[in-house]
């Protein structure tokens, strides 16, 4: 008989702000049933130990953003059987993509006195963009549940099972009320990635798109919505475009959309 | 191997949050160098902040630390308001004061049971401690859900929550939504003191250092939002002049911004500051609980900061009950806000320590520059200095305990580097 061994798992920053890996920690009911199931290899967020390569899964948060983070992505995807991005910093290139509407110059020296000492790319990057991705988690912050259910259905050999549907779907689940039609409230639900359980429209506020695009979303027809019936200014559309997943091709089209027109 | 001469290195620190590394060179029997190295890249945030609108900050600067979102929505939320000249009073400073109790509880629960205690009972992670002492693992994960489930409700997720706005919020749970969390806080405040009478049974260092501590300091409760921010040594100052009096030195030697007070003194912020200096303003059962763990009114060890940590965990618990017990439906949400320009400061305390925002924004509230200082770029200064008293007279372990020791030592600021914004990357020098 074959000798079991228990899958490794590893878990890996880049530019972020650790929010997707600690998602693992906060599974407070799961996580000594997740780590009785796996092998924690590699997570120093968690531990002082590490196993040496390679892993069976990778998981794999933050974006690229210098060169050494480059050619760090491509020794992990060596090593890693499965390799899972979680969150839009991986999948997107996060809020700190913004840098790729802009001179990064600038940017190093609104911030730091000294720019010569700052060593960084122009662009942030989703990890896709670098190396093959197995599969890319949403979110910002990534759902735990989600994350759960990716880790077990990796270690099971099938597909996870995670809708790729519209905010909006998850809305008419929850019984919302939806805040655009009753109360005229800009709404990004209709074009985003459903995971997060559409939170803000039953907090009474519209969608700013954590999730990134769902699958072909309408962006411009939205968009046109936005700004003829509720009246939103156009600044105001490019802004709400160029979030956590400003660089998501979608939201990406419609922001320079926007600001082309200008 | 000479162990009067050596380097230790850590290439990436375990058990914090964000990527570091530590450099330590000993050179005859002296602590020649000590670094901690950041090398978390920059992610840019005071400059794609320009140009955004002032609703938009508490969203944005959350995203610069998954584990304390509530600080920085709470320091931007703040300081917009303070630009504008609107002060929150009543049942949404409470529950403002209410969302915070639960950042406090599940990041500190996180660092006390997670990240440091393992350090103390020689495991590599809580995962292997569990194995251990089971119950004493489930109980304390358990207990910092309970953070999370108030951070959940009034939040609406535990990870950069989305119902915090400029004002106040955009809907507030009813009085029902609330209610089971009230049970839950009372098994929580219990567990709670059990984990102070737990961490104070911890093997502990002896190091005593005689620091200067700053924490907000207000005339009626223990801080999370508001006061003056005060030191052991004579600081007493509003927030509006932090700018004057607070600065951030490049050294030569070094490329990282060291936070300094006056152009020269290091200090000291967290728990330990907080507890130090408000040691009076905790509930009368968080004293208690400190007294029979043996802490006094002040606090100089930063080991002990396991303790710490626990005796606010329980103030949270205990503050968070209070605010419960007598909550009542605000009005509104929040109040009407009403953009003009000028420029907005707040300073608020994170769990790791003092947390400064400063915006200066025009007539259409659009951000035109923005400053953000987070707490461990604060202590860096001190981690440094502790790590070299910390290891002279340890020079004769061997490196594999030495650097556990000294990692343990770091830790003891629950150093949270994903705040990136004034971490630059350190070019190393040697002599």
């Amino acid at each position: 008989m074959l000798k079991k061994h228990k899958p490794k798992l590893a878990v890996w920053k880049f530019a972020s702000c650790d929010g997707c890996q600690l998602s693992l920690l906060d599974c407070e009911d799961e996580l000594l049933a997740v780590a009785g199931a796996v092998e924690i290899a590699y997570f120093p967020e968690a531990s002082r130990a590490t196993m040496r390569p390679p892993y069976d899964l990778s998981l794999v948060e933050g974006s690229i953003t210098t060169a050494h983070d480059a050619e760090r992505i491509q020794d992990i995807r060596r090593v890693s059987k499965s390799l899972i991005t979680i969150g839009a910093c991986a999948t997107a290139g996060g809020i700190q993509s913004l840098r790729n509407f802009a001179d990064v110059q600038d940017f190093i020296n609104i911030v730091y006195a000294s720019p010569e000492y700052i060593n960084t790319l122009a662009t942030s990057t989703p990890i896709a963009t670098h190396v093959f991705v197995d599969y890319q988690l949403r979110g910002c912050p990534i759902n735990k549940m989600q994350l759960v259910e990716v880790i077990n259905a990796y270690l099971n050999g099938r597909k996870p099972n995670i809708a790729s549907h519209s905010v909006c779907i998850e809305c008419k689940r929850r019984g919302t009320t939806c805040v655009m039609v009753a109360h005229g409230t800009p709404c990004l639900g209709p074009v985003t990635h459903a995971g997060c359980g559409a939170i803000c429209p039953a907090y009474n506020r519209g969608c700013y798109g954590c999730f990134g695009p769902m699958e072909t979303p309408n962006t411009s027809a939205l968009s046109t919505q936005w700004h003829e019936t509720l009246g939103v200014d156009k600044d105001d559309i490019i802004r709400v475009f160029r979030g956590f997943n400003a660089f998501a091709e979608e939201f990406r089209k419609e922001s320079d959309y926007y600001e082309s027109a200008k | 191997m000479n162990p009067q001469s050596r380097t230790l290195k850590v290439d990436y620190l375990a058990r914090v949050e964000g990527e570091g590394a530590m450099h330590l060179k000993i050179h005859n029997g002296q602590v020649d160098e000590v670094r901690l190295e950041i090398f978390e890249p920059p992610r840019f945030f005071e400059a794609f902040l320009q140009g955004r609108k002032y609703g938009e900050a508490p969203d944005i600067t959350a995203r610069i630390c998954g584990i304390c979102p509530i600080a920085y929505q709470m320091s931007a939320v703040h300081a917009m308001e303070r630009a504008f000249g609107i002060t929150v009073n009543g049942p949404l400073r409470e529950l403002r004061r209410l969302i915070y109790c639960g950042e406090w509880i599940e990041s500190h629960v996180l660092h006390v049971s997670m990240l440091h205690a393992p350090d103390f009972l020689g495991y590599p992670d809580v995962i292997q401690m569990s194995q251990d002492h089971p119950e004493i693992v489930q109980k304390a994960l358990k207990l910092k859900k309970t953070g999370n489930d108030i951070v959940n409700l009034l939040g609406g997720r535990e990870i950069h929550p989305i119902n915090v706005r400029v004002g106040g919020f955009y809907r507030i749970p009813t009085k029902k939504e609330f209610a089971p969390l009230i049970e839950r806080l009372k098994w929580a405040r219990e567990t709670a003191l059990e984990m102070v009478r737990w961490t104070s049974t911890l093997p502990q260092h002896e190091f005593e250092q005689d620091y200067e501590f700053v924490a907000l300091r207000h005339p009626d409760e223990y801080p999370f939002n508001e006061g003056r921010l005060v030191s052991n040594k004579g600081l007493d100052i509003e927030i509006g002049e932090y700018e004057q009096h607070f600065t951030e030195l490049h050294l030569p030697h070094s490329t990282a911004l060291h936070s300094v007070i006056d152009g020269a003194r290091t200090y000291f912020t967290g728990p330990l500051a907080r507890y130090s200096l408000n040691f009076d303003k905790l509930s009368p059962l968080a004293q208690d609980a400190a007294k029979e763990a043996g802490l006094g009114s002040a606090c100089n060890n930063p080991f002990q900061s396991i303790i710490v940590r626990s005796v606010e965990t329980l103030y949270a618990c205990d503050e968070a009950l209070r605010i419960l017990e007598q909550f009542v439906m605000p009005d509104q949400p929040a109040v009407e806000i009403e953009p003009q320009a000028g420029t907005g400061y707040s300073c608020t305390e994170a769990p790791r320590g003092i947390l400064y925002h400063r915006y200066q924004l025009d007539d259409n509230g659009l951000i035109m520059n923005a400053k953000i200082v987070p707490p461990t770029s604060q202590n860096q200064r001190s981690i440094e200095n502790d790590l070299r008293q910390f290891a002279l007279p340890r020079l004769d372990l061997s490196d594999d305990d030495l650097t556990w020791q000294c990692e343990q030592a770091i830790r003891n600021y629950d150093p949270c580097i994903s705040c990136s914004t004034h971490f630059l990357k350190l070019h190393i020098e040697r002599t």
